[in-house]
């Protein structure tokens, strides 16, 4: 088995993250596959770190978590207070900044 | 340079397999609650494999702040907003879908097939040398944090604060009116003229079936202690006279309790069924 392997898994995953951003509408969803993304990023650090002898690709995809720890609180609070306003968590009914 | 040996090779294609499962599982859900579960196993995965790749902390800190802080938060908020909030089939935009699977297949493609070719044959170094330095994976993680990426750290630290606080404030929801308070409650309920429960079956009626309705203390019947399909058909058990005299007696002091001369009321004879 070569290193590569895991970069490629890498790939595949924040290809299907970006894919559920896209097709689905669901802004729980849509939230949950950005984090996939992310997650896939941090698998690309971690799998460069040990591929390049260093440690910091490990403290960047920890940088990566802390951030994306804080966008899900963030994020979450947004989508509940769409939800408290407009009774719907789909990413199609907020229209209000369109016209 | 390392090898990867034939344990990790099972771990990787294991893990890779459900990660991307997971992930496949995520997308394709119907139900929220569903997606968020497939979720929880990409991330279970791919914790095992960050410790399949010599990060033993980063695997350890993807479990409890992925699996643990981040999900719990999701599923929190699935409740919030409703679990059965599924996808709406309708396509706003025509062909969408299409498109976007698609692209992401170019994507994937181009994605993969160019880093595995670039990277195909690469020498690992490994991190056999970098953890021996400080004596850990922890160690040399905590040096690197604390010296050349302390400036990062704070700021993320200050990040987390402003995270929180927004969150704070995004969720803060002014009160109206004032808070009721149990004297408040209280008036409200003798107001709105209910002020106890509904007469329940068999109270001041001589038999307890469900039936049976209340004598109110006038001796007249009280229909709403009975079920309302029982009422809607008509199948109220009918109610003795005598009983209903014994009742108003008892009610304005005239009797006393115990065996009386009347017919006895509670006669199971009389199911409503059997009364043609």
């Amino acid at each position: 088995m070569n290193p590569e392997n895991y970069i490629i898994v890498s790939g595949l995953l924040f290809t299907i993250g970006a894919l559920g951003v896209m097709i689905r509408r669901n802004a729980i969803v849509v939230f949950m596959s950005i984090e996939l993304m992310l997650n896939a990023a941090n698998l690309a650090f971690v799998s460069f770190a040990r591929i390049n002898g260093t440690l910091d690709g490990q403290v960047v995809a920890f940088f990566v978590m802390i951030v994306a720890a804080a966008e899900v609180v963030v994020g979450l609070a947004i989508i509940v207070t769409i939800f408290r306003t407009r009774r719907s968590a789909s990413i199609d009914e907020p229209n209000l900044l369109k016209y | 340079m390392t090898e990867i040996g034939t344990g990790e090779a099972i771990v990787f294609w294991v893990c890779a397999v459900l990660s991307v499962t997971g992930a496949l599982g995520l997308i394709l859900s119907r139900r929220t609650v569903h997606s968020a579960m497939w979720l929880a196993l990409t991330m279970i995965s791919l914790a095992v494999l960050y410790i399949a790749n010599a990060a033993p902390f980063l695997g350890m800190v993807q479990i409890i702040v992925y699996t643990g802080a981040v999900m719990m938060l999701f599923l929190f908020v699935l409740m919030v907003v409703g679990v059965d909030s599924s996808d709406s089939l309708v396509e706003t935009l025509r062909g969408q879908r299409v498109a976007a699977i698609l692209l992401a297949v170019g994507f994937g493609v181009l994605l993969t097939a160019g880093l595995g070719s670039a990277l195909s044959g690469i020498p690992m170094v490994g991190l056999d040398a970098a953890n021996a330095e400080y004596g850990g994976n922890v160690e040399g993680i905590a040096r690197l944090l604390f010296s050349d990426y302390i400036i990062a750290f704070e700021i993320v630290a200050a990040l987390l604060i402003t995270a929180a606080l927004g969150a704070l404030v995004l969720t803060h929801r002014e009160r109206w009116r004032p808070k009721l308070t149990q004297a408040d409650l209280m008036r409200q309920r003798i107001a709105s003229g209910a002020p106890g429960p509904l007469p329940t079956p068999g109270v001041f009626a001589r038999h307890n079936a469900v039936d049976a309705p209340a004598l109110l203390p006038d001796g007249t019947l009280a229909e709403q202690s009975v079920p309302a399909p029982l009422r809607a058909r008509g199948d109220l058990r009918p109610v003795d006279i005598g009983a209903v005299e014994e009742t108003r007696a008892l009610t304005e002091g005239e009797a006393v309790f115990g065996p009386t001369v009347t017919p006895v009321a509670d006669d199971p004879g009389a199911s409503p069924g059997e009364r043609s």
